[in-house]
Formats: structure tokens, C-alpha cells, sequence
């Protein structure tokens, strides 16, 4: 009797509970309007969206590869499955044409979409939502004003419970803080910019900050770095591993271009990135350089003084390169095969973005990990489309597993006071025989063109 | 028929189909079919008659044929192929008229040797100059060998033919030629009409007989100059220096010396290379020797920032090309506007490559120069030997669609040589040293002033272009950088206007169309900043572009269709034919197209009086990057008689798709030090994911028509085409070639 | 360094400084003419070649990588005389113009087909892109690798006659 008693009140419990979290849950849907019924925009509305946009990366992810531009249907991967982005063209039937402004400034500030549903943070609202009201609604002019494409993409491939989007309702209980952000008095104004705009529409953290088991970024770490769709994504806090620290400069040059002479080439998915800041005015890729130069610090001396050091040994190798090979033989085969297949390039003579990086400067040779280089050594760095660009040809098939390796050793003893990776054979093996699947995206041109709608590129072999 | 009216192509000879073959041309003398392609050659004022083709150059038939005692033929061209595939074409036309298999022809190709000179391979007018001399000596050589026959039998030659190598008479009694010939028979000069074959009887001629390289291109078969290997050889490369006209100050060649294989290194003023045994071991002593090389002084390069429009304050000398009317006619409504060209490249796939030997007093170049007669004059000038001295034979190299580095890498290897007496030099272009060092075509500015009225009839077009000459080709040592880096340089000559029928920088700047009121003038820049010289279609590709974007605003003014408007205008039944059926074949019409797509219409008669081409193509323009895709186009092309239509639909669809990369992306680079395209990241070109997804080519066959060339007719139409149908589908137009992502993407805004 | 090798089936012995790129080495030292220098920094694909079945740019593939690999040139294709059926596409649909891009082009379409028999126009129109045609041959390039695969397909069925 009374075992039945209890299981009957833990029932209760849970249907009250259940309910509760529902009622919690619930959002409410807001009308359709109808599409032609909408007003026409101001052009320089539109011309501030189109702006916003870039900065917010609308069309790399709500883009297929091949596929109309904002129709949606890229598939993101997550540790919970794939989830494909949805079509944000006006079309009525399969896109926002019949959303309000109200339903898309929702969107972006709740993460929840005209009908009430929850959005999956692979939409990255936790960002979105500190973008003000006006910029949401020069987004909302611009993207009600591009082609209309009827194309609804694919349903997500998401495992139970993921595939409940209510229980996402509990997910922005514990990670979600709504904003807009409110700009803090104490700092410039241009600090203040780049600020709203890292942490909001350009979503760097969405990247750059490690993310807990559930998804959301870990906000005790933020931008200390992350590894995205098998591409390692650098801190962008103290933990830079730039030989020559970034500073306000360089870094406004980076995002505008897609290159620094003193820095290499974005690559992997922050190509599409540097390509879309390339067409907004300079002030915003100056306002969010300021912002991110402040997070990564002033650096120290020390670290100063081992950017000259690098930057030193870097010139005097392109002003002589045949003295390398003169003092060259104790490398083994890494050293060998460094000088004869990569040096030609890679001396400096001739510099970003026509010639190689010189790795005395590289990155991607102090990352905590070989992934990125191993990406670019074998799948190259493909061609921009009609654009002056950056150029490696794919080492895949040059190299066998050993030699790559051995190469990957080298480049890590010769260029890096860091010591030795420890998972560079297993990520050179997975990503050779495509368990670790890298995107592979065209090179963001060396002129500032709009970046093709889907960089993505078909890996050379 | 002296003399060349632009306007009135009609008035040239032309065979009235059927009947009679007697076949006469008003192109005559090899300096005459040059002109434009040459520095300082002018027409002459009389031309000699009256022989067909370059015969009129070279008379004696066995300068072009020859039969052996087992009858084995061989024909000799002074023309070179390109890849174009002048070599199954002419082999064709001799087969055809001897009454042989094509097979059965050994073809020899320009070489000062043992060929003809027919000036270079350029121009379209191949299949003009040295396939009609072919064809006429073909007939004559039949004629006499029928002749022989019909002495030996005693009939009369009427009652005898030819075929199949021999010649047969009515009972079947057969004589085969090789039997036929005696020592000097073809030692004869020919005659200044031929008894041609009818087109109906044609048994090679007009089929697409397969390319006679390819076989050997498919399976790595030695077949290009860069393949040569002669006992003995080395390998070399040149060091140049980071701009043109800077001396060589200092140079330490011990570390050089020392590297292993090295054989010399060749120092002659500012000339410098390096020999080797290997070929990588002369690409590693290369980069040590440009490690060491110490430069000064050279051209500074003019600032890159708004150059092409500063074009028009260089000094200029200004040439009426064009000049009729009396201008003041009543105009309602009136277009101008102005359109520019940057540098563009040959960008020849394969850097140039050239191997000499010097043996005996002779210094032998195997070079894909377009002109072995004028290279091998250039070469012995800076050599300081006769002409006899130095031998110079075309062996294939990449397409180099005019004046690439050729010349002058063949230059280089007869210099090297002389430093190693013996052994045959082997030198090779590096990448960056073609995109640095080919001779660009020019940079151009057009304005165009043209007015209808108010019926809608075009009444008055004024027409100006700035453009240095198209031509700086060997001709002079002083064309050559061998010669111009050497203690006592040679000097490039300064270059001077010439306004002839063909054109030059004014190719093409004449409309075909019929206007009562027109002026054209080149202003002539003698000044060249950058290096520059033929590059395919030469300024027909500026010019049409300006002339055929015009038409199109005018006709939007005249509220009428592009097509309908071209024709309005068209009185050339030929023109007219491809306009009609290149507008058929594309479906032309003015339904609407879904966004972002459009389409576009251009024509051009090249040079106005070779081939005819109407090109109609579609477009998709991305709105959110601007970039541009050619989906599919449609193109007409009259070129004469055809030899083999294949040939003429593969030159069609190539010029096609490397004007559109022209168009689309393509500007040489610099700065004041240099220039900075140096390879194919820093110069783009189209790769397989914007090629289009159809191209179409009709065409239309003229039996007995005058050979009319084909290989730069589609250069001029296409650039026009794109820039109307991005006009169609965007609503604004472009006048700045290349239309990059950037460019179109401002012009149609968010 | 001598380094052995197989080329186009036969083992062959290259005694050569190991930095030398395989361009060279089958160029200059093995005398076969098929790859073709374009640019000698892996922008053009001139230089084409399959080593161990996947298409590689030999004039950055350093001698000293392919102890024991094979490599497979056009002149492993076929011959004058015997054409394999990559070559007798691109004779039939006579996909060439200077032709110097050729080899590079068949080596690399070689490749796709043979990984992906069935490959569709869009891929191989995907997988050609780093390979460069100056003639503006690509339409013909591209229905002679369709061409190609069908012949190859056919000859898998025991189709006999191209």
C-alpha cells in the first residue's frame, strides 16, 4: 500500500515537473506576415545588413556547397549529430518570407523561430543575442531583400534526446544569458565596437572558445582555442602561439586581407571569415582587431623579444637561402624532405601571399597539435575563383605516412622552442585515410573581392 | 584590284561557286600579308603580281613540293604548327589537289634550311598565304606530272587523271608519279592560275581529318622542342635581372662554380646563365647564381594607380584610319562612353624553351618561334655573323598565341651555345621569368562617340584609341633581351605608326556596319612602359569590345533587339549569315531569363576582311559576390572554304574560352620596381569550375571561297558578349576589363 | 642516392641528387616526355603523374620520397600503336590544341576514374581544377575523360571493341 502510494507521488511529480518544464519551455508563435504586404527597404538599410551579414557569417553556414546563396542545407557536424542550416531567403513556403521583423529579432535575441520552436546553438544565438535592435533589423531589410529560393534542406540527423528541441529550453537555462550586450563606460568607444561585434555577430568565441560536453562554450576559457571540423582554431587570448605577437595592426590587415606577411594565410574555415570582413569597412576589422588585441594581452618582453628573434631568423634566410642547405644534414629524413619539397617556397624570398609563409613565423607550428599543417600538406591550399590568391599545390600521395611524419617532427624541432607533439602519427593516419574528414575551402583572394557564397572546394585528390 | 577598301570587302576577287576555277587574290606579296604583324613593313604601293599565296614570295614549285624517284612526297610550309593544327590542314589541301593520301605526305615546317619564307605563323592568315600557295602548287604539280603522262603516252592530257599517286589513263594503263618525275621538272615557277579541284569532288578537303600531333601528344611520343634530346646536350638557364634595362654590378660565381655538374657560367655583359649536365643541377646553380647577382639601375616601372587612364596624357602621334562623311548629320540621341584594356599575358602553359648547337661556323636554333626567318635574322645580327651562319627550325612548343618568350629564349640558347662550342644548350624559361619577361599585349583606352537618328539608324560614330604598337617582334636584334642585355647593347627601335588595311593597334577599330558618317584615329603611344607586343587578335580585342558594347547601348536607345539592330545595319550577306545563325542556334530572343542570368550578342568581321564571327552566350552574375559564369554560348563562324571543320570548331571554342578568361580575370600587375605577376597565383586564369557548360560552333562552309583563317576571330566578339549580357541581367555595364568579382559586385551594389 | 623505383611497371634505378624533383628525374634521366614542365611550384598540374594510384604534381615530389613507389606516366598508358583507352579518347574526341597540358590532364582523370569508374561530369569537372588549359580546350578535356570512362567501363565488361 504503501510503495503504491509513493510510486503514485513520484509520478505526480515527475507529470507536474514535466509540465512545468513544458510551461518553462513554451514560446509562443508569432503571425506570418504576408510577403508582399512587406515595406520596401531603405537601400542603405539594406546596405548596412548586407554589411552585418558579412561580419556575421550568415552565408557560410546557411549556404551548400553549390547551392544558392542563404537557401540553407550545409550540413554542421556536432558531437550530437549533423544539423543542417535552414533557408533564410524570403521564399514563403521553405524560407522567412512570411517572418516579421519581430519574429527575426527574435530569433536572433532567443534563439527561437517564428513558430515558437527552439533553435539548436549551432545557430549561434548565444551570440546573436547581444546584436541590437537596429542591426537585427538592417539584417532582417537585407535578407528579405535577396533571391527568393524555394529549397528546404534536409531533415537534421540528430540521436535521441537530441532530436527533442523543448529539452533545448533547459540547455539555455544552464549556458544562455539573453542580451543585447550593454557597452561598459570605462573603455573607448572603439574597444566598445569591436567588443559588441566579437562577442556578438562575429560569433569569434562560437570558435575560438573550447565548449563543454553539452555544447556551450566553457566561459572560464573563453577564446583559449578549440578544434573545429579537424581544423585546430588558435587562442586568441594570452595563449597566442604567433611567433611575432598580433597587435592592432596586423590583425585589422589579417581580417581585411586574409593574409599578413609577418602571420601567413587564413585557412580551413576562417578563409570564408577574413573574405566576408574583407568587404565591410575598414572601422569594424578595426574595432574588432582592438577588441581581440585587448584579450590577447599586451605581450610580455620576453615574448617580444622572441617575436624579433623569430622575425630575425626569418629575414636572414631569405636573403641567403642556400646557407640553410649548407648547414643542413643532421635533420634526418624530416630535414631532408623539408628542403626538398617545401624550402623552394617557404625560404621567404618571396612573401605572403604569393610565397610560403617562412615558418619561423608560423602559427600553426606552435599549435598544441599538427592537425593544421597536416591538413595543408595534403590537401594544399586550392585556388580562389578568378582572384589572385595563395596557392599550394596537395602533398597527398607525395607523402606516405612515415614521411609525412618525419616531416611533421622537423618542422616542430626546427621552428618551435615547444616540445614534441605527441599525436601527430594518429592524426596523420586518420586524416589520410579520411576517419578525421577535413573541409577543405578555396583560398580567400588576395584582393578584396566578396567571397565566393560557398568557399568549400572538393579536396584536390 | 589593287587596291584594299575596307568598306567594300565585296569588290576582293571571290570565285562565283561552280564553273570556273580560276582563282586569283588581291593579298599578294609576303610583305604585304604581313603588314601589321611587322614593324615598319608597309604594303608596297604596286604589288607584285599576280601568284597566288605566298608562292608570289617564293615561285619555283619545288620551293613548296617535291617528288623522289619512288614517289614519295614532300611539302614544304613556312608556316609553323601552334597546336592550331595547321599541319593536318595544309597536308589536307596538298593531298587533296596531288590526288594523294594525306598519309602519304611527309610535311616539313619552317625552317630557314629547307623552307619557304613565309614570314611568321600569325595573323589567321595562315591557311591565306602558304594553304593557298600549297593548293595552287599541288594542282600545278598534278598538271605537270598529267602533262608528263600524257607526252610519254601521246593522248592528249584531257583524256588522262590522277589519283592515288598516279596517273591513269581511259584503258586503265597506269603510270605511277614517282616514274613521272625527272630532275628539274618541279624546278619550274608557277603560274598565276591553277586548275583547282571543284568542291564537289573534294575527298579530303572539308572533312575533320584527325590532327596528325595528337597521336603523338597522348602518349609522350617526342614531339615538342622542350623533348629534344641531342647527344651531348647540357641544360642551361638565364638569370634576368628584377627589372628590364638593370646591368649586372656584381657577381660572385664561386659558389656557383663549385656545385656539381656545373659546366660554366656565361657571363656577356648583362647576360648572364649558367650550364649544366643536369637539368636540376642547372635549376639549383640558376637560384645560386640570383642569390649572388648583385643589379642596378633598370626602368622604373610607371605607378600602377590609375595607369591605363593616364594613357591618354603620354605623348602621341594621332593616324586617320578612318574618315568619311560630312559629319553634322541630325542626331537624336547620342551614346559615349570610354573602355579600357589592362596588360594581359600570353601566359603560354609551357615556358618557352629553345635548344642551339654551334658546330662548324653554324649556329643551329630548334626554337617554337612564330618566325624562324626573322628570329634567325634577329639572332645573327646579335651574333655579328651572316644570316647563312645561323640556322633556326620550328619544332612545337606550347600555344603562344603571338609573340611570347620564344624569340627571345631562342636568343638565349644561340648565345649560350657560342660559350660551349659543340654541345647542343638546352634552355629552358622558368615560370616567372615567362610572366615577367613575355612582351604583354598593350594596355588600351578607347573612346567612343556615336549618335542615331531618329529612325534609329546609326548616323555618325567617332572612334579614338590610345594603344602602343601591337608589334615588337624580331625583326632587329634590338627586339631581343639577349641582345639588349650585351656590353654594346642593341636597342630596341623606336616603334612607328603604320595604319594599314590589317591593323595593328586600330585592328578592327572600323565597325563592319554601315554608317554614312565615321572617324576613327589611333593615337599612337610610341612610349612603352611595359614590354609589349602580338598578342592574339592584337587590338581587334579592345576595339571590338568598345564597338560591340556600343552597338548594344545603342540599340537599347533605339528600343530595338541587339540581334535585329546588328542586322539593320549589316549589309554584308556573310555577316549577316553568321549574325542570323549564331542567334538561331543560341535561341535568341527577349524572353526573360531567371535572376542573375542574361544574355549577350557581338559580331566582328576580324580585321574586316577575314574571318566572320557572331557569338551569342548566357550568363550567370552571383549578386552576392559578383562573380561571373559563362553558362552557355552559341558562335557562327564563316572562315571561307573550310579545310577541316574540326580544326575551325576547335580554334572557335579555345579562342572563346581564353577570352573569357581575359575578360573575367585578367590584368598583369606591378609596381614601380617590377611587376609582381609572376606566376599563376599573382595572374588567375580560368580554371574547370568556371567553364561553361555548352559551346556551341556552326560553321557555315563557302565552297571555293577564299581561305579566310580562323584562330583569333572569337578574341574580339567575346569580351563584348559578356560585358552585354552582364549588362542584360544586372542593368548596369562595365567598360573596365577584367570584369573581376570586386568590379561587378560595385556596380550592382548589395 | 640511388633510388629504385617502378615506372610505368618496369623497376628502374635512378642514381640522382634525392632532392631532385621526379619531373626531372623521369624527364631528364629516364628520357619520357609526358610531364611537362608548367611552372615547377604545383600551380599549372602540367606535371601530373600517379604514384601509388593517386595523382600527384612531380615537380614537387622530391626523388628521395619514392624509394620503392610506383609511378605511372602517360606513357604507361598506352602506346602509338596501342592506345589505352584514355588515349583513344582524347584521340577521338581530339582534345587537344598545343596539346601541353594533355598528359597532366589525362594522369589526373586517369586517377578519378580509376578510384570512381562511374564519375560524373561535375566531379570531373571538381577534380581538374588544379590543372591549367591556356587553348581553352576544356570542353573537349572534359567529354574525352567522360569518353574515357566509358571506354574503360566497356573494357571492364569484356565489351571488347572501343
Amino acid at each position: 500500500m504503501k510503495a503504491g502510494g509513493v510510486l503514485a507521488g513520484a509520478v505526480v511529480v515527475l507529470l507536474l515537473a514535466a509540465a512545468a518544464f513544458y510551461a518553462f519551455a513554451w514560446r509562443s508563435e508569432i503571425d506570418p506576415v504576408d510577403p508582399t504586404a512587406q515595406a520596401r527597404f531603405d537601400p542603405a538599410l539594406v546596405k548596412r545588413g548586407a554589411d552585418l551579414a558579412a561580419i556575421g557569417n550568415c552565408n557560410v553556414c546557411h549556404t551548400a556547397p553549390g547551392g544558392e546563396p542563404f537557401a540553407g542545407g550545409l550540413g554542421i557536424p556536432t558531437p550530437f549529430g549533423t544539423i543542417y542550416s535552414t533557408n533564410i531567403t524570403p521564399d514563403p513556403e521553405t524560407g522567412i518570407g512570411r517572418w516579421s521583423e519581430a519574429a527575426f529579432v527574435r530569433a536572433m535575441r532567443e534563439g527561437v523561430n517564428r513558430e515558437g520552436q527552439h533553435l539548436y546553438p549551432a545557430f549561434p544565438y548565444d551570440h546573436y543575442t547581444n546584436v541590437s535592435d537596429e542591426d537585427d533589423k538592417a539584417i532582417y531589410a537585407y535578407l528579405m531583400t535577396r533571391k527568393a529560393v524555394a529549397a528546404s534542406p534536409p531533415p537534421n540527423e540528430l540521436d535521441f534526446p537530441f532530436n527533442w528541441r523543448v529539452l533545448l529550453a533547459g540547455w539555455k537555462a544552464l549556458y544562455f544569458r539573453e542580451g543585447p550586450l550593454q557597452p561598459d563606460p570605462g573603455r573607448p568607444e572603439e574597444w566598445n565596437r569591436g567588443r559588441y561585434l566579437v562577442e556578438g555577430l562575429s560569433h569569434c568565441g562560437a570558435c575560438h572558445t573550447p565548449r563543454n560536453r553539452l555544447g556551450a562554450e566553457k566561459k572560464d576559457e573563453l577564446f583559449a582555442g578549440a578544434e573545429v571540423e579537424n581544423w585546430t582554431v588558435y587562442p586568441i587570448n594570452g595563449n597566442s602561439p604567433a611567433p611575432v605577437p598580433w597587435d592592432v595592426e596586423s590583425l585589422t590587415f589579417y581580417l581585411r586581407h586574409g593574409w599578413h606577411e609577418l602571420h601567413g594565410a587564413s585557412r580551413g574555415s576562417m578563409s570564408p571569415v577574413t573574405a566576408n570582413l574583407g568587404s565591410v569597412p575598414e572601422a569594424d576589422a578595426r574595432a574588432i582587431a582592438t577588441y581581440v588585441a585587448d584579450v590577447m594581452g599586451r605581450p610580455s618582453q620576453e615574448r617580444v623579444a622572441r617575436g624579433e628573434a623569430a622575425l630575425a631568423a626569418a629575414r636572414k634566410e631569405s636573403e641567403a637561402p642556400l646557407a640553410i642547405r649548407a648547414n643542413a644534414g643532421s635533420g634526418g629524413m624530416g630535414e631532408a624532405i623539408f628542403l626538398s619539397a617545401c624550402q623552394g617556397c617557404h625560404d621567404g624570398r618571396r612573401p605572403v601571399p604569393f610565397g610560403g609563409l617562412n615558418l619561423h613565423l608560423s602559427s600553426a607550428v606552435n599549435a598544441p597539435n599538427a592537425q593544421n599543417i597536416i591538413n595543408v600538406v595534403l590537401f594544399g591550399l586550392p585556388a580562389a575563383k578568378g582572384e589572385p590568391s595563395a596557392i599550394m599545390p596537395a602533398y597527398h600521395g607525395v607523402l606516405k605516412e612515415d614521411q609525412l611524419v618525419a616531416l611533421l617532427d622537423y618542422m616542430r624541432e626546427r621552428f618551435s622552442d615547444k616540445p614534441a607533439w605527441t599525436d601527430t602519427r594518429e592524426r596523420v593516419a586518420a586524416t589520410m585515410s579520411g576517419t578525421r574528414e577535413v573541409p577543405i575551402y578555396r583560398m580567400d583572394g588576395a584582393t578584396q573581392a566578396p567571397p565566393e557564397t560557398s568557399m568549400r572546394t572538393t579536396p584536390w585528390p | 584590284m589593287t587596291d584594299f577598301d575596307v568598306r567594300n570587302p565585296t569588290r576582293r576577287g571571290v570565285l562565283a561557286g561552280g564553273g570556273s576555277l580560276l582563282v586569283s587574290f588581291s593579298l599578294l606579296s609576303r610583305a604585304f600579308a604581313q603588314e601589321g604583324e611587322v614593324q615598319m613593313t608597309e604594303p608596297p604601293a604596286q604589288p607584285k603580281p599576280e601568284l597566288p599565296g605566298s608562292l608570289s614570295g617564293d615561285p619555283l614549285l619545288d620551293a613548296w613540293i617535291r617528288i623522289d624517284a619512288k614517289g614519295e612526297i614532300s611539302v614544304f610550309t613556312g608556316k609553323a604548327e601552334l597546336g592550331q593544327g595547321v599541319k593536318t590542314a595544309l597536308l589536307q589541301i596538298a593531298a587533296e589537289e596531288l590526288e594523294v593520301d594525306p598519309a602519304g605526305i611527309r610535311l616539313i615546317t619552317a625552317d630557314t634550311g629547307q623552307t619557304p619564307n613565309e614570314g611568321y605563323t600569325a595573323g589567321s592568315q595562315s591557311m591565306q598565304n602558304s594553304g593557298t600557295a600549297i593548293r595552287h602548287a599541288a594542282a600545278q604539280v598534278r598538271e605537270i606530272l598529267i602533262g608528263q603522262a600524257a607526252a610519254r603516252w601521246q593522248v592528249p592530257a584531257e583524256e588522262l587523271r590522277a589519283e592515288n599517286g598516279r596517273v591513269i589513263r581511259q584503258d586503265g594503263q597506269a603510270l605511277d608519279y614517282g616514274a613521272l618525275v625527272s630532275d628539274q621538272i618541279l624546278h619550274v615557277e608557277a603560274a598565276p592560275q591553277s586548275k583547282l579541284k571543284q568542291p564537289g569532288t573534294f575527298r579530303v578537303m572539308g572533312q575533320p581529318m584527325r590532327r596528325v600531333d595528337i597521336p603523338a601528344k597522348v602518349t609522350g611520343t617526342p614531339i615538342y622542342v622542350h623533348d629534344l634530346r641531342l647527344p651531348n646536350m647540357v641544360h642551361a638557364r638565364v638569370v634576368r635581372p628584377p627589372r628590364p634595362g638593370a646591368t649586372l654590378a656584381e657577381l660572385d660565381t664561386s659558389v656557383v662554380e663549385g656545385m656539381p655538374g656545373v659546366v660554366s657560367v656565361v657571363r656577356n655583359g648583362s647576360f648572364l646563365a649558367v650550364v649544366a649536365e643536369r637539368e636540376f643541377q642547372a635549376v639549383q646553380a640558376m637560384r645560386a647564381l640570383e642569390a649572388t647577382a648583385r643589379w642596378s639601375g633598370g626602368t622604373t616601372l610607371p605607378d600602377p594607380a590609375d595607369f591605363i587612364r593616364s594613357l591618354k596624357n603620354l605623348p602621341s602621334q594621332e593616324g586617320v584610319v578612318a574618315e568619311q562623311g560630312q559629319g553634322g548629320a541630325s542626331s537624336a540621341q547620342t551614346f559615349q562612353a570610354t573602355f579600357t584594356r589592362p596588360y594581359q599575358i600570353h601566359g603560354s602553359i609551357g615556358p618557352s624553351c629553345a635548344v642551339a648547337v654551334l658546330e662548324n661556323g653554324t649556329t643551329t636554333v630548334w626554337s617554337h618561334t612564330q618566325g624562324v626567318y626573322p628570329d634567325r635574322d634577329a639572332i645573327s645580327e646579335m651574333l655579328g655573323v651572316p644570316a647563312e651562319q645561323v640556322r633556326v627550325i620550328h619544332v612545337e612548343g606550347s600555344g603562344c598565341y603571338g609573340h611570347n618568350g620564344a624569340d627571345d629564349a631562342a636568343a638565349d640558347a644561340a648565345l649560350i651555345a657560342q660559350a660551349v662550342p659543340g654541345r647542343p644548350v638546352r634552355l629552358q624559361w622558368m615560370r616567372e621569368q615567362e610572366h615577367a619577361w613575355e612582351p604583354y599585349g598593350p594596355a588600351m583606352l578607347t573612346e567612343v562617340r556615336a549618335s542615331l537618328d531618329p529612325s534609329g539608324r546609326i548616323v555618325e560614330w567617332n572612334y579614338d584609341l590610345w594603344s602602343n604598337t601591337h608589334t615588337t617582334r624580331p625583326g632587329p636584334a634590338g627586339s631581343l633581351i639577349a641582345a639588349q642585355s650585351l656590353p654594346t647593347p642593341f636597342r630596341l627601335p623606336p616603334a612607328k605608326l603604320s595604319i594599314t588595311p590589317s591593323g595593328n593597334g586600330d585592328r578592327n577599330a572600323v565597325p563592319l556596319y554601315a554608317i554614312p558618317n565615321m572617324r576613327v584615329i589611333w593615337h599612337f603611344l610610341p612610349e612603352m612602359p611595359l614590354r609589349v607586343s602580338a598578342l592574339r587578335a592584337l587590338g581587334a580585342y579592345a576595339n571590338v569590345f568598345s564597338i560591340e558594347s556600343t552597338m548594344d547601348e545603342l540599340a537599347l536607345m533605339a528600343k530595338a533587339d541587339p540581334v535585329e539592330f546588328r542586322l539593320r545595319h549589316m549589309e554584308d550577306p556573310r555577316g549577316r549569315a553568321v549574325i542570323e545563325a549564331a542567334a538561331e542556334d543560341f535561341n535568341w530572343s527577349s524572353d526573360p531569363l531567371p535572376e542573375g542570368r542574361g544574355r549577350g550578342f557581338a559580331f566582328a568581321r576580324y580585321k574586316n576582311h577575314a574571318a566572320y564571327l557572331a557569338m551569342a552566350l548566357e550568363v550567370e552574375v552571383e549578386r552576392e559576390s559578383g562573380r561571373v559564369r559563362v553558362v552557355r554560348v552559341s558562335a557562327a563562324i564563316d572562315s571561307g572554304e573550310i579545310v577541316n571543320p574540326d580544326g575551325i570548331r576547335n580554334q572557335t571554342e579555345g579562342g572563346i574560352l581564353q577570352a573569357t578568361s581575359w575578360t573575367l580575370y585578367e590584368s598583369v600587375t606591378f609596381d614601380q620596381k617590377g611587376i609582381t605577376s609572376l606566376d599563376w597565383s599573382s595572374y588567375p586564369i580560368l580554371r574547370f569550375g568556371a567553364v561553361p557548360e555548352r559551346v556551341n560552333v556552326r560553321i557555315i562552309d563557302r565552297p571555293g571561297e577564299p581561305f579566310l583563317g580562323t584562330g583569333e576571330a572569337a578574341q574580339g566578339p567575346t569580351p563584348a558578349a559578356i560585358g552585354n549580357a552582364i549588362r542584360n541581367a544586372t542593368g548596369k555595364r562595365l567598360y573596365d576589363i577584367p570584369f573581376r568579382a570586386e568590379k561587378v559586385k560595385a556596380a550592382i551594389g548589395v | 642516392m640511388a633510388v629504385t623505383l617502378t615506372v610505368n611497371g618496369k623497376a628502374r634505378q635512378v642514381d640522382a641528387d634525392p632532392e631532385t624533383p621526379l619531373l626531372y628525374v623521369l624527364r631528364d634521366h629516364l628520357e619520357l616526355n609526358g610531364a611537362k614542365y608548367g611552372c615547377g611550384i604545383g600551380q599549372c598540374g602540367a606535371c601530373t603523374v600517379m604514384v601509388d594510384g593517386t595523382a600527384v604534381m612531380s615537380c614537387v615530389t622530391p626523388l628521395l620520397l619514392l624509394e620503392g613507389r610506383q609511378v605511372t606516366t602517360v606513357e604507361g598508358l598506352g602506346t602509338l600503336d596501342k592506345p589505352g583507352p584514355m588515349q583513344q579518347a582524347f584521340i577521338e574526341e581530339q582534345a587537344a590544341q598545343c596539346g601541353y597540358c594533355i598528359p597532366g590532364m589525362m594522369m589526373r582523370a586517369q586517377a578519378l576514374l580509376q578510384a570512381d569508374p562511374g564519375a560524373s561530369e561535375a566531379a570531373i569537372r571538381a577534380h581538374l581544377e588544379p590543372n591549367l588549359c591556356r587553348c581553352g580546350t576544356h570542353m573537349r578535356i572534359v567529354k574525352a575523360v567522360l569518353r574515357a570512362g566509358e571506354l574503360m567501363r566497356q573494357n571492364s565488361q569484356g565489351g571488347g571493341a572501343t
